[in-house]
């Protein structure tokens, strides 16, 4: 516990930028809005929390001065979670993020104390008057580079790294697979569990016996570059996760599944201040702009790429369901009749895999 | 096809097995003058992240392995000056050693998230390095031959040499040497600094060769598998050796057989491995002689201060 306290560094984010025009400003201006956000990891991961950062940052630059960010990173989840949503609420923050599942419960309770300040949970399931959630349909994305794997795959495999079976990984497997096995039926994809979310050296060891066992393409569920690197290492090709990482392997890197909450933040920000805020749920996808794909690798064939952009405006547009049936599980179980497709509510409880994944 | 694939895992086999047996090697040797050091995860990480630094600051891999293990020997006396000068709780220093040296890591480390720098070549030219199966012998990178080499020379100089015999002498039984005119603290001071240039060059071995990049806890935790290993060693360099390889093994063997699809275990029996084998063979050594002790310095842990 210890070691999260001492690196815990209450950051007022971009202090210089946000707070010296203040300071230049008369004492009747308007106080600006206080926005905190409490993050699991640090902002350096280059990943999920980073992405949140960069949502932060893109709403000091929609609104300037007229806001004051902060944020709280390597958050333990858990009750010492509490502590920190309770010091930003304490700040005077009118609108607090906490962006990691494990947040859900002390959300909840501080929400309790502070009825009159808005907070928006990341991930989660339970709202209150004043807490409203958000997850983003990183399935949609995953179908698009399933797509190209299925098009730029020789060997008809694909090496999946990835960390726990929950409903969230779970689907993000099936929605590759089924992409890519559109395109070649006897595609394959070989799951490798690593038991964590973030252990370099592990998720590059798995990515290396992927590749060994025949896969060409690698795809993650996991927060580190390693994969990446290794893909580069062994001359096949990868995809990004969270964040754009060509940076650590130019020639593997094809594209990445992006994760953007800067729209969806933008839009809270404003209706907070305009006093229009209410709570509700939101899956944001591709149409809403939250999930997005890095520019494809030259590489890249033309054919995968409009094949790719098709999915892509497909979902965009409400015509295309990456989960439509009929879908069968490894039993050979119907789970989604012909011509229709899965519910949210299946989705977020997927714990089966369609025929093909071996995992 | 089959033999490729035996190829592959050797070379990940070695390669994971490498920065444990470069740590553990360096607390082995502390820990034989009487020096139970817990801050091995945050010597490894002082060094990943040194060693990353001025690799990518400076272009040169072989600068950033210095700087990897004079940052762990830096960190490492920070412990020394508070276990054996002010004579503190080795235990705790030694946990606050680690937690100190993830924040400090992390600190550093902020402006180095997201690059990336040259892996850490192989040694051997490409006819040997690239052979395809030559190089399980000659395809390694430098850290590879120099922990067996180390591995080499510290059993000889512990086992041969009076160096050595003197300081097991202050591990065994430390108020004697110290009575027949040996520098008990000195000697100490030099066998911590030797431990925390092998971690920071351990830790080094994730971020300039396994996966060329710096990021938060980089080494996830393989510090204390390091320090696990010491204790599975019974303080002898070749069962050092043995037991390194042999973790790196499982922990490899067992991502091949998931990716191989060996779907009888489940991935998270699998996982566990690499822990149970600990248990069984430490387990075996206990069953195999009467006292617990396990061969551990008599020093061990406990503070010295000539009086």
């Amino acid at each position: 516990m210890t070691s999260i306290i001492t690196r815990r560094k209450l950051t007022f984010g971009a202090a210089a930028a946000s707070t010296l025009p203040l300071l230049g400003r008369g004492a009747s201006a308007q106080s600006p809005l206080g926005v905190g956000f409490v993050y699991v990891g640090p902002i350096g991961d280059h990943g999920y929390t980073w992405t949140h950062d960069q949502g932060r940052l893109a709403i000091e630059k929609e609104y300037g001065s007229k806001i004051k960010t902060s944020f709280l990173e390597n958050v333990a989840e858990g009750p010492d979670a509490a502590r920190a949503i309770r010091q930003l609420a304490q700040a005077g923050n009118q609108l607090i993020f906490t962006t990691s599942f494990g947040f859900m419960n002390p959300t909840i309770q501080v929400a309790k104390q502070f009825p009159k300040i808005h907070f928006e949970h990341a991930t989660g399931y339970m709202r209150a008057p004043n807490v409203a959630t958000y997850n983003a349909r990183f399935y949609e994305g995953r179908a698009v580079i399933g797509t190209i794997a299925g098009h730029m795959s020789k060997s008809g495999q694909a090496g999946y790294v990835a960390s726990f079976p929950i409903p969230e990984v779970v689907m993000g497997i099936n929605a590759f697979h089924l992409a890519a096995r559109k395109v070649n039926p006897n595609f394959k994809t070989k799951v490798v569990w690593c038991s964590t979310w973030y252990d370099p050296a592990k998720e590059a060891d798995a990515a290396k016996a992927l590749i060994d066992q025949g896969a060409d393409m690698i795809t993650q569920h996991t927060d580190s570059a390693a994969p990446l690197q290794a893909a580069e290492q062994r001359g096949v090709y990868a995809f990004g996760q969270a964040s754009d990482m060509k940076a650590f392997a130019p020639k593997a890197h094809l594209s990445a599944i992006v994760d953007d909450w800067s729209g969806y933040y933008i839009k809270r920000v404003k209706e907070t201040m305009d006093g229009n805020w209410k709570t509700g749920d939101v899956w944001g996808g591709i149409k809403e702009g939250f999930v997005k794909l890095a520019p494809y690798n030259d590489a890249v064939t033309p054919e995968a790429r409009k094949a790719a952009d098709a999915i892509r405006d497909g979902i965009a547009s409400g015509k295309l369901h990456p989960f439509t049936g009929e879908l069968k599980d490894q039993k050979g179980e119907v789970r989604v009749k012909a011509g229709e497709h899965a519910s949210d509510e299946m989705l977020s409880k997927m714990d089966w895999y369609v025929d093909g994944v071996q995992a | 096809m089959t033999s490729a694939i035996l190829v592959s895992i050797v070379m990940t086999l070695v390669a994971a097995s490498t920065p444990l047996l470069l740590a553990a090697l360096g607390e082995l040797v502390a820990e034989k003058t009487g020096v139970l050091n817990l801050g091995v995860e945050g010597m490894m990480l002082c060094g990943a992240v040194a060693g990353f630094a001025v690799a990518f600051s400076t272009g040169s891999t072989g600068l950033g392995l210095l700087a990897a293990a004079l940052a762990g020997m830096a960190a490492s006396m920070v412990f020394a000056v508070l276990a054996l000068s002010l004579a503190a709780n080795q235990v705790a220093t030694g946990l606050a050693l680690t937690i100190f040296g993830i924040g400090a890591s992390s600190l550093i480390g902020a402006g180095f998230v997201g690059r990336t720098i040259p892996r850490l070549g192989p040694v051997f030219p490409p006819a040997l390095s690239e052979h395809p199966w030559l190089r399980m012998i000659f395809g390694h990178d430098i850290l590879v031959y120099l922990s067996l080499a180390l591995v080499l020379g510290v059993s000889l100089f512990l086992r041969r040499t009076r160096p050595g015999l003197i300081l097991r002498a202050v591990g065994e039984n430390d108020a004697s040497a110290h009575a027949i005119g040996y520098p008990v603290i000195a000697i100490r001071y030099a066998a911590v600094a030797f431990g925390g240039a092998l971690a920071g060059l351990g830790g080094a071995y994730f971020s300039l060769a396994l996966t060329p990049m710096w990021a938060e806890r980089l080494t996830a935790g393989r510090g204390w598998i390091a320090l696990a290993l010491v204790v599975f060693s019974a303080w002898k360099p070749g069962r050092l050796l043995l037991g390194a390889y042999l973790f790196g093994a499982v922990m490899t063997l067992e991502l091949q057989a998931k990716a191989a699809g060996i779907s009888w275990l489940a991935p998270e029996v699998l996982a566990m491995a690499p822990y149970l084998a600990t248990v069984a063979v430490l387990t075996m050594m206990s069953l195999g002689r009467r006292s617990g002790r396990l061969d551990a310095p008599a020093c061990l842990g406990k503070p010295f201060s000539a009086s």
